[in-house]
């Protein structure tokens, strides 16, 4: 079994001074957090059919022949429907964008009626670039539109409620604290790269947002699983110390873990397809911003906060120097 | 813990034969599926619309418009039973559900209140009493369906339009439709494989309600046309945008009929052969007689299709609506009746299609992105561990896609295309479990621990961080679960059997095969310490 080097991302023992940072990343993590927020709602999220309502059509041609965008939008255009977004997209079969397949976006104004106004558009469409394909159609109604949209930001929100729950439970309530403030920063900056890259918000992106929330509280969890443990192993040891120590120990973890999710979720964008490209990237960023958030956001917090440690001065632990370059 | 123990190895050994079982039918056609042997499972995974094509349509069932139709007939009713018992009105108030009269004559109040009693008494032995007459003061009467009449009138109206949606939708051989109900009058109607949703709209969407009513001969429809409607008649177009003055009272409507053909007219072109249950010929018989020489309206979805004059009365109770058919109007129109009538107007509130090329485009998208996904954790954790630590996680990793196929196979759980990247992240966090034990085991062989104490301190002490970093997933899962729609669902189910199946196959394949090597090997040195 020997002879095979292991790639080694990180020294054996790291001894970054995490905590000594902490202010200046709070600062700036203070600062991306606002930008995102009022990101949110100038210039807004893209907000996808799901939660707009509205008609989205894929038109496709045989592969080679060209859709002619501006012919289609000057068609759907002359309907009167409001907003009409036309988009070229890759070819589904090959992930290749030669121009011959296209998304298209548009609101049904009130009181028309869904199938009819599919159905002029798609004569305007076969009109003004001939015969095409559609391979695929969603209409969703404003009620339901709506109630969607309701149904995504309580999910969010018990979300993000019940892993408090869990973390007061399983810890102490400043971890708990620390986790949701970490959390929020984490699904606050995923907004803010959704607006940032204008991807489309839709019910999948509610998804990707919940899969951040529990890969970030994965994350969180095994700082703070260390930091206990620690925690009670040092019991004279400055808590930030004790912080830094843990975070020490598990930066190699965090960031193997990191790195294989960002690539296979990189390969999900590069070769998923339009319809999961969005998502992936969202994901993808929000595992980087919840690997951040771990390390400069939860753990912080807590010290920010102190924490109770039983036992008061105790003789089992040695007391340990400062920065720690030494443990047994 | 690290020690070889029997339950342990049988276990793992067990649900990889298991797991092999159930995920087998997937590598097999339909066709091969279908020929093995019956003991043997033969589920392959349940694809999402989006994965195999197909069309999703949510459909409200419109109850107030149901309601208000049947206070429209309650007080044509109304207005027939008092002119026919010669009593005289002043005026009639609408109300939710149903009508206030005021007398002309309070003097005729007693004989009004009777013959009111009596029209809601009338629904046939047995029958709950739908509509009753109160009176208000000397000369107002309230006639009106009761609470419970107008709310059982929403229940029923959505049970039977899934009835009705599903004979329709069967009469167009559409392969394993899933008709169901959602909330109070929602409907989900998924059809795989159909990627014309327009045609299923199209039988979906008409009522198909068929009405017989007189035409209203004593009113001309210019005047109508200029606004002045009479109160107890209703301006409607035929066929080709003619207008027709029609009475409102309906003479006999669909709910009567029993069996309608295609047939020909003697001119020879398509026209509808219907024939009436014995109700329904018994009042149609009535009412032709009554009005010989007059023309009746035959109304489908408040269209005129005709309207003949009547020439004699028609007491056999079949007859023939003619119009401008063509064979194939006349065929669906003939599907429509004889599926029934919807007794409310459905609105589409959300459609979904997806051509089933474009379901395949997606799920080769999905298979090459899996696997390079899956290739890329393989070197990495390689690279990272050796072959040895490493590819016992890669063993671990491939029984635990296995074994995540197989529970999809097994429960028949939609794999959608958020399901697939589910599946993806699966890997990628199945591997995080790995990656706490390895780290612990160096750590803990790093502070001078011996081989097997440092490995046994691994699994131990990284356990509990890996049972509370997946109860996180296993949360966040729930409640897309809960709150999520369809693809959402579909996602939240993948990372839910991912979670066990993952945990399951990187902690005891790892406790198995590590095992192993450390009876055979007996290493003096952990490889993964340097």
């Amino acid at each position: 079994m020997r002879g095979w080097p292991l790639i080694k991302l990180l020294p054996q023992k790291t001894n970054f001074h995490f905590v000594k940072y902490s202010r200046a990343a709070g600062v700036v993590s203070i600062i991306l957090c606002v930008a995102s927020i009022v990101a949110c709602f100038v210039p807004g999220l893209n907000m996808g059919i799901d939660f707009r309502g509205g008609a989205s059509m894929e038109v496709s041609k045989p592969a080679g022949q060209e859709v002619q965008l501006d012919r289609v939008r000057e068609a759907v255009n002359g309907l009167n429907l409001g907003d009409v977004q036309v988009q070229g997209i890759a070819r589904r079969d090959t992930n290749v964008d030669d121009g011959s397949t296209a998304i298209l976006r548009f609101q049904v104004p009130e009181g028309r009626d869904q199938t009819q106004v599919v159905q002029q558009v798609e004569g305007a469409i076969s009109k003004a670039v001939g015969q095409v394909n559609y391979s695929g159609v969603s209409v969703v109604g404003s009620k339901v539109s709506g109630e969607l949209f309701t149904s995504g930001l309580l999910a969010l929100g018990v979300a993000i409620g019940l892993m408090f729950l869990y973390i007061w439970f399983r810890f102490e309530p400043q971890f708990g604290f620390g986790a949701v403030v970490g959390l929020l920063h984490d699904v606050i900056l995923t907004f803010g790269l959704i607006v940032l890259f204008k991807l489309e918000f839709s019910l999948n992106m509610v998804a990707a947002v919940l899969t951040v929330i529990g890969y970030s509280m994965n994350d969180t969890v095994v700082v703070f699983d260390r930091l206990r443990e620690n925690l009670r192993k040092y019991k004279t040891m400055p808590l930030r110390d004790v912080i830094d120590l843990s975070l020490n120990e598990t930066l190699s973890r965090t960031i193997i873990t990191g790195v294989t999710a960002v690539m296979v979720l990189a390969a999900l964008a590069i070769f998923g397809g339009e319809a999961l490209f969005g998502f992936s990237v969202a994901l993808m960023f929000g595992i980087i911003i919840g690997t951040y958030s771990s390390i400069y956001v939860g753990a912080p917090i807590i010290l920010l906060w102190g924490v109770k440690r039983g036992g008061g001065a105790s003789d089992d632990a040695k007391p340990v120097k400062l920065g720690m370059a030494s443990r047994p | 813990m690290i020690q070889l123990s029997r339950w342990k190895v049988i276990l793992v050994v067990a649900s990889a034969i298991i797991g092999c079982l159930l995920a087998y039918p997937n590598l097999l056609s339909p066709a091969q599926r279908a020929a093995l042997p019956g003991w043997l499972p033969k589920n392959a995974l349940n694809l999402g619309l989006d994965l195999q094509g197909g069309s999703y349509l949510l459909l409200e069932v419109d109850v107030p418009k149901m309601r208000e139709k049947r206070v429209t007939n309650l007080i044509e009713d109304v207005r027939v039973t008092l002119n026919g018992a010669g009593i005289a009105t002043n005026g009639f108030q609408r109300e939710a559900g149903g009508v206030v009269v005021t007398l002309a004559n309070p003097a005729q109040s007693d004989a009004a209140f009777k013959a009111l009693q009596q029209l809601g008494g009338a629904a046939g032995p047995g029958a709950q009493v739908e509509r009753t007459a109160t009176r208000l003061g000397d000369n107002r009467i309230r006639f009106a369906y009761t609470d419970a009449a107008l709310n059982s009138m929403g229940a029923t109206a959505v049970d039977q339009s899934i009835e009705v949606v599903r004979r329709r939708i069967d009469s167009l051989g559409t392969r394993e439709p899933s008709i169901t109900r959602q909330g109070a009058d929602r409907i989900v109607v998924q059809a795989p494989g159909e990627s014309d949703p327009s045609k299923l709209e199209e039988v979906i969407g008409q009522t198909a309600q068929l009405t017989f009513q007189m035409v209203d001969v004593e009113n001309s429809v210019n005047d109508a046309l200029a606004g002045r409607v009479p109160p107890d008649s209703e301006l409607l177009q035929g066929e080709d945008g003619t207008p027709y003055l029609v009475k409102k009272r309906v003479l006999v409507s669909g709910e009567n009929l029993t069996r309608a053909g295609v047939g020909s007219d003697q001119n020879g072109r398509p026209a509808i052969d219907f024939r009436f249950d014995g109700a329904g010929a018994r009042r149609f018989g009535e009412a032709t007689a009554a009005n010989l020489q007059k023309p009746f309206a035959i109304i489908l979805d408040g269209k005129v299709i005709s309207a003949p004059t009547i020439q004699s009365a028609i007491t056999t109770g079949s007859g023939q609506i003619t119009g401008n058919f063509s064979i194939q109007e006349a065929s669906t129109l003939v599907n429509l009746l004889n599926g029934g009538a919807l007794p409310a107007p459905l609105n589409v509130e959300e459609r979904r299609t997806v051509t089933a090329e474009l379901g395949a485009d997606a799920v080769a998208a999905g298979a090459l992105s899996t696997a390079v996904g899956f290739a890329i954790i393989v070197v990495f954790m390689i690279l990272a561990y050796g072959f040895l630590f490493g590819g016992v996680s890669v063993v671990g990793l491939v029984l635990n896609g296995v074994l995540i196929v197989a529970a999809m196979s097994l429960t028949q759980a939609t794999l959608t295309l958020p399901g697939i990247a589910g599946l993806i992240l699966t890997f990628a966090v199945a591997v995080d479990a790995n990656v706490l034990i390895y780290e612990r085991m160096r750590d803990e062989a790093r502070s001078g621990r011996s081989v097997i104490a440092s490995m046994d301190a691994g699994f131990n002490k990284a356990m509990g961080t890996i049972i509370d970093a997946n109860l996180t997933t296993l949360v966040a899962a729930g409640i897309m679960f809960v709150f999520g729609e369809g693809p959402v669902r579909g996602f939240a189910w993948t990372l839910t059997i991912g979670v066990f199946t993952s945990v399951f196959s990187s902690v005891l394949v790892a406790q198995v095969l590590l095992g192993y090597w450390l009876k055979t090997a007996k290493p003096k040195k952990l490889p993964i310490a340097e």
